[in-house]
């Protein structure tokens, strides 16, 4: 794509195409569905943290009027699964042993939601308690207490060790090597709508359930393995997703057992989560202890870095091998780092178990990092905004790490963001604080950097085949269908599916119907994670809507008696720009398409450039491309109560190109958010082995009044990769305000807190230790005592050219259009 | 027990008969299939289930249909004039402030009845009559916006003026 | 969804028809004005009563009336927002129009009342948890167990009275117009509470809060400040409400008490008695201050740690303070803490 390119849609603020039925009360998610005949459904869920099941009586839930059946795991075949093919630990209904409080042990169909609730309370459950593992010393600690048999090691679900380049030598060229210890505590996506979902097993012997899931695809596999019925008689249909974040990308237990029940029954039945379950159901941000140790030179180059990371997993795999990874893969595509060694281990321990959420895996290390580098620039006497910019990593090369990495806008987003915040006015030096030193409100100015994928390059199974897939319909109308798998949770991705085949067509958006995704119509798109959607999908339908219009042109050019190359399409219309005037509309244009070639529905795929690093483990990291972020934090601390007032939040975003500047803001304000709420206060946490705030009130999400003033500068760089250049931003930009809100709180008032959330008491504490001459710190003291497996040694592909950029395995030979 | 009740919802009055310990949000949602009021906690401490009772905005999973009778309910579906959209709907809309939309009808309904009864608020005031509804999306950024981009359009002295 | 238990419901239209009404209940029976604080518990299983008794309908029991000078008469069943949103509250009484408008959500004041708040039951993580959670880690004796989970050892329930009006209108001198069965008393409000998180109430179950009566707000100064993690939703973790009257520029009359410390509002009467007789001098603030800590007893049942509660109780009481001694509020303790 040529910058001379004219765009007619894309770069518009446009409203979303289902922003209307939202904002009317339209849309129906997933808990809105009504069926005739419908059961509603509950689970009974373990009320032990660890414990072997005995014994399960359901006679008396089974006599209660208005049930209409009860399960248990002993009704579904005894499989189990999980996301990950290398985690396959999960059970629907727990049989054997329950792993957490949460665990689903049965569940029950009746005529409302109150009688299956009550009856679920009439099934006599005995256990056998075993120990209960609520922390990862604790896990390490007793390997005699196994939670799962399985795993690198008594309650070791992964370690991993991989080493590019020698640390060592890097450690002892550098003038100033710095270790740190710092610990990210966990926290839950809480999206607005708890998870629902709704199964219809037919008298054809056919199921299809609608569920608020962020991937069809995967669920759709995953029953026909859990239930044991073939995935040619399985329909999944996403609803529209209240909110994901990564929590609705597993399949779960409670949409199991509605099939199962469902085809039990003979009715349709509903289950629908409540908001204590969502915090079970979890899946969230793993807390990360970290030892990080990296080797500065005077002028603020890295010379080296050597990451240890322990995930609290939580009872189950789910993505979490992923997980561990990523807390080590990305840190490389920042700055240059020419030598990197990464340590992971994931802990099992009996809580609900950790998993993707925004970010996933990759705001613990972040963190750790920009914090880290903030307290070198300190010893080194650097300005932290010039070290970062003096190191930003290399555009079109390749990281230590073997990832490829192409545009980098990461130095014009420091710029931006510096010169929006007044950063050169208000930083003052380190050390030099603001303001009046007998006011208890002390103002701080921090700064932290990111980078993120767009898209994971490999799909959670293993295989050749498009990632993303489209099929375009042209209608005699002049209308266009876009059918694809992908799951719009709110980030717009139908949008963009529109916007895409509209620019390439010359419609309107409006004249193109997206359908939701549904897998019985819509080809394989593999979910909304890791960034993926915009990107994936986004070439898979321009591809697909360029065969078509290169149908239609040709269709066109032969009615016009010109030729094809001289046309174009625009303003809903076909033809000669210098003769305009003999245009045939877009609907013409469809029906002498469909009379020469027949029914025009045309595929479009997609799959990421094949570009793993040569390793054991080099599939997790490799992405067509990174988006970059940098972010200013202005602040108060009150050093009487240690609270933290944010005034304002400026974050530039390189996103390659901004399809709908709009959308993209929008995700890069709800990453700040969400980044905000782990910065300060939320938490999941957990006392005598239960969680101990599952609700909205104890569990603290900001409010209105908690968020600052958010400034959101967009960096175009013009990806080759991405669809018209485009990057992601649903993810990266969360990244770094967790280290700038952290590095601005140490400018305010002098002190470190190495572990989110920061809290007022943490503050205050720090702020008691440096009136008392000690270090002015609040972190982790300790790590566990655990041997990492001998690394992976791999040399450095530090600064390597990037190969393979814009090659695409199911592109045409020839560009159309 | 079983209550033969009157509801007056988004100007039509309704016969229901329902059991008295259902909430609002559960009759609204259950027997009059008015779904666009949502839910996220049941419990009064998320803002989801908002509608307005008399104009005032109220959690209607903390209400009961019973303590309804002669007052009146308005829920998103009863927001728009015919097939005219209300001023907010049109700026949430235009300018991205539904993102997954959960929270949306929500919010709506308290920022109708903020503008009811200030017709051009600060963005602090916007932010004060919002703290009792999450959003876990937007970072509230261009809902604030979208609150504002309505209140001008809504304002007598905007009419004319160019938005 | 949470769902409530089932029930029948009465709206009596008089405060006599009520009394009448729960009397004939029984341990059956329950009243309930806005439902904020009752209804939640019940999904929660923390009630089950078989018959509620609705107050919203009674039109006595709403509304502000009377003048300052001779004190305002409060109907318990007058919504937050209207309290909070009152000129007379706002202008004579600024701490309770300040508490009432730090209840909880903008909705929620648009629901609940001051009676119930008032009345609000008390807190504790341990408690306000659903029917399987307190299951799963064994009922406490505030509900369907025998033990207290935050203090084992404790013979008694340690739960927060978490009310943001009750400690202002203690520190304001108000009283309370009770109807029972047995006829109607006017007690101060100080007399409502008991230090016992499961019986916190001086109130039979079948008597009914019909008033909250101010003394005349002559010349006396109130300021009020909540400790919380958010600025809304979440109930008070302290509350310091602090009433001057001042005679000149020393203090005539003071008193200080302290919110969601223990099971009912904690009066500083030391520390207040410290004030009587002084000009309000940042160091005379000081000394109050930390004399005013003295009875906050916080333990590690809400949110934020119990030593940090603790030591805000200082804070908070010295801002509270300085603010109505016309200094500026934020201006003072960093020698004590930093």
């Amino acid at each position: 794509m040529t910058e001379k390119h004219r765009f007619a849609v894309v770069g518009q603020p446009l409203a979303k195409i289902d922003a209307w039925a939202k904002v009317t009360g339209e849309t129906r998610y997933a808990d809105d569905l009504v069926l005739p005949r419908m059961a509603y459904a509950k689970l009974l869920r373990s009320s032990h943290p660890h414990a072997r099941i005995t014994r399960i009586d359901t006679a008396a839930a089974r006599a209660r009027p208005g049930v209409y059946g009860v399960i248990t795991g002993y009704d579904l075949p005894r499989v189990k699964f999980g996301i990950l093919p290398v985690s396959q630990d999960e059970e629907a209904l727990c049989t054997e042993k329950v792993r957490m409080v949460g665990d689903p042990v049965a569940a029950v169909a009746a005529v409302d939601e109150e009688t299956a609730e009550r009856a679920c309370e009439l099934i006599e459950v005995d256990y056998e308690p075993l120990p209960a593992l609520m922390s990862i010393e604790e896990s390490l600690g007793h390997p005699e207490v196994r939670i799962h048999e399985y795993g690198d090691g008594p309650n070791v679900h992964k370690n991993v060790s991989l080493q590019f380049g020698d640390v060592d030598e890097a450690f002892a060229k550098a003038d100033l090597v710095r270790e740190d210890v710092f610990f990210f505590e966990g926290s839950t996506h809480l999206p607005m709508e708890q998870h629902a979902a709704l199964a219809h097993w037919g008298a054809d012997g056919k199921l299809t359930l609608w569920s608020s899931t962020q991937t069809p695809h995967y669920v759709h596999r995953l029953l026909a393995k859990i239930l044991d019925v073939p995935g040619a008689h399985i329909r999944v249909i996403a609803a529209p997703v209240g909110g994901g974040f990564g929590g609705k990308l597993d399949p779960f237990a409670h949409e199991i057992a509605a099939c199962k029940l469902s085809q039990r029954i003979g009715r349709p039945v509903k289950i629908t989560l409540t908001r204590e379950e969502v915090f079970y159901v979890h899946r969230g941000r793993h807390p990360v202890l970290m030892w990080i140790k990296t080797g500065f030179t005077r002028a603020g180059d890295i010379t080296g870095c050597h990451l240890k990371t322990w995930l609290d997993g939580g009872a189950y795999g789910s993505y979490g091998v992923a997980s561990t990874f990523y807390t080590g893969v990305i840190n490389p595509v920042t700055y240059k780092m020419p030598v990197y060694k990464f340590e992971g281990a994931r802990v099992f321990t009996n809580k609900p178990p950790c998993g993707p959420k925004r970010g996933h895996g990759t705001p613990q290390p972040r963190f750790a990092l920009e914090c880290q580098l903030d307290k070198a620039a300190e010893q080194l006497g650097l300005d932290p905004v010039e070290m970062r910019k003096r190191i930003v990593a290399e555009p079109f090369t390749k990281t230590a790490n073997h990832l490829t990495v192409t545009t980098i806008g990461l130095a014009e987003c420091i710029d931006r963001v510096v010169e929006a915040s007044g950063w050169p006015a208000k930083w003052k030096g380190w050390g030099q604080k603001n303001g009046d030193r007998r006011s208890p409100r002390r103002r701080g100015i921090g700064v932290g950097c990111s980078a993120y994928m767009t898209g994971a390059g490999t799909a959670i199974y293993w295989n050749s085949m498009p990632h993303s897939g489209v099929v375009l319909r042209a209608d005699r109308s002049g209308a266009v269908t876009v059918l694809c798998g992908a799951t719009d949770i709110g980030q717009g991705s139908d949008s963009i599916l529109a916007y895409l085949p509209a620019e390439v067509l010359g419609l309107e958006p409006k004249d193109v119907h997206v359908h939701p995704a549904d897998t019985s119509l819509t080809p394989v798109d593999l979910g909304s994670y890791s960034s993926r959607v915009t990107l994936m999908c986004g070439v898979a339908v321009i591809q697909a809507a360029e065969r078509l219009k290169a149908v239609l042109l040709k269709a066109v050019a032969k009615k016009l008696g010109v030729d094809a190359s001289r046309l174009v399409a625009r303003d809903r219309k076909i033809g000669d720009p210098d003769d305009w005037d003999t245009a045939v509309p877009f609907a013409r244009a469809v029906e002498l398409g469909e009379s020469m070639h027949g029914v025009l529905a045309f595929p479009g795929s997609y799959a990421p450039p094949k570009r793993a690093g040569k390793y054991k483990g080099g599939g997790v990291g490799p992405s067509p491309c990174y988006s970059y972020s940098a972010c200013v934090v202005e602040l108060t601390v009150d050093a009487d109560t240690g609270d933290v007032i944010l005034h304002d939040v400026w974050i530039a975003h390189d996103v390659g190109r901004a399809l709908n500047p709009l959308l993209v803001e929008g995700q890069v304000e709800g990453s700040i958010y969400m980044g905000i709420g782990e910065a300060l206060m939320e938490a999941q946490i957990f006392r005598k082995g239960l969680h101990k705030q599952p609700s909205m009130l104890d569990y603290k999400s900001p409010t209105t009044l908690e968020t600052p003033e958010i400034h959101t500068i967009l960096v175009e760089t013009n990806d080759p990769e991405g669809p018209f250049g485009a990057k992601e931003a649903g993810q990266g930009p969360l990244l770094p305000v967790i280290p700038a809100i952290a590095n601005a709180i140490y400018d305010a008032v002098g002190v470190r807190i190495d572990e989110v959330p920061i809290t007022p008491e943490k503050i205050l504490k720090a702020l008691e230790l440096k009136a008392q001459g000690k270090t002015p710190r609040v972190g982790p003291e300790k790590l566990p005592l655990f041997t990492f497996k001998p690394p992976i040694v791999v040399e450095s592909a530090f600064g390597q050219p990037a190969d393979a950029i814009a090659v695409r395995p199911f592109a045409d030979p020839e560009p159309r259009g | 027990m079983k209550a033969r009740l009157s509801l007056t919802v988004n100007g039509e009055t309704r016969e229901v008969l329902v059991a008295v310990h259902k909430t609002l949000l559960e009759v609204l949602r259950e027997d009059l299939n008015l779904t666009g009021t949502k839910h996220g906690c049941e419990l009064g401490e998320c803002g989801t289930c908002t509608v307005l009772v008399d104009g005032e905005p109220v959690l209607s999973c903390l209400v009961l249909p019973v303590e309804m009778e002669g007052r009146t309910v308005k829920t998103v579906e009863g927001m728009a004039d015919g097939g005219t959209l209300h001023p907010l709907q049109q700026a949430f809309a235009e300018l991205g402030a539904a993102q997954c939309g959960y929270c949306t009808p929500g919010i709506l309904l308290t920022a109708e009845a903020l503008l009811a009864a200030s017709a051009s608020p600060t963005r602090d005031e916007i932010k004060a009559a919002l703290a009792g509804n999450l959003c876990r999306c937007t970072g509230y950024t261009k809902i604030l916006d979208a609150v504002e981009l309505a209140a001008l359009r809504m304002a007598p002295a905007a009419a004319g003026r160019p938005r | 969804m949470m769902r409530l238990p089932p029930f029948t419901y009465t709206a009596p239209r008089s405060v006599a028809e009520a009394v009448r009404t729960v009397a004939d209940g029984g341990p059956d029976a329950m009243l309930v004005a806005g439902g904020t604080d009752l209804y939640p518990n019940m999904k929660r299983r923390q009630f089950e009563p078989k018959i509620l008794v609705g107050l919203r309908g009674i039109p006595d029991l709403s509304g502000v009336r009377g003048e300052a000078g001779s004190g305002l008469t409060i109907g318990a069943v007058t919504t937050l927002s209207s309290v909070a949103t009152h000129p007379d509250v706002m202008r004579h009484y600024p701490a309770l129009a300040t508490a009432a408008g730090l209840v909880s959500s903008p909705q929620l004041r648009n629901m609940g009342t001051l009676g119930g708040n008032v009345c609000v039951d008390t807190r504790c993580n341990y408690y306000n948890q659903s029917f399987a959670w307190r299951k799963a880690i064994g009922f406490c004796m505030k509900k369907d167990g025998d033990i207290c989970l935050v203090a084992p050892s404790s013979p008694r329930c340690w739960a927060v009275s978490s009310s943001d009006t009750a400690p202002v209108l203690w520190s304001l001198g108000a009283h309370l117009r009770v109807v029972g069965p047995a006829g109607e008393r006017t007690i101060p409000l100080s007399a409502l509470f008991r230090d016992d998180g499961i019986e916190y109430l001086a109130k039979r179950s079948d008597e009914i809060l019909a008033e909250i009566l101010l003394p005349p707000a002559d010349g006396w100064r109130s300021a009020y400040l909540k400790l919380r993690r958010r600025g809304s939703f979440d109930f008070p973790v302290l509350g310091v409400a602090v009433a001057l009257r001042m005679d000149g520029d020393r203090v005539a009359q003071a008193n200080i008490v302290l919110g969601a410390v223990a099971s009912l509002p904690r009066e500083a009467t030391r520390a207040a008695a410290a004030l009587v007789g002084e000009r309000l001098t940042p160091e005379l603030i000081t000394r109050v201050a930390g004399l005013a800590a003295g009875p906050a007893k916080p333990l590690d049942n809400t949110d934020y740690a119990h030593f940090y509660r603790k030591k805000m109780t200082r804070v908070f009481v010295t801002r509270a303070l300085r603010r109505l001694a016309g200094l500026d509020p934020n201006g003072a303790a960093d020698q004590e803490v930093v």
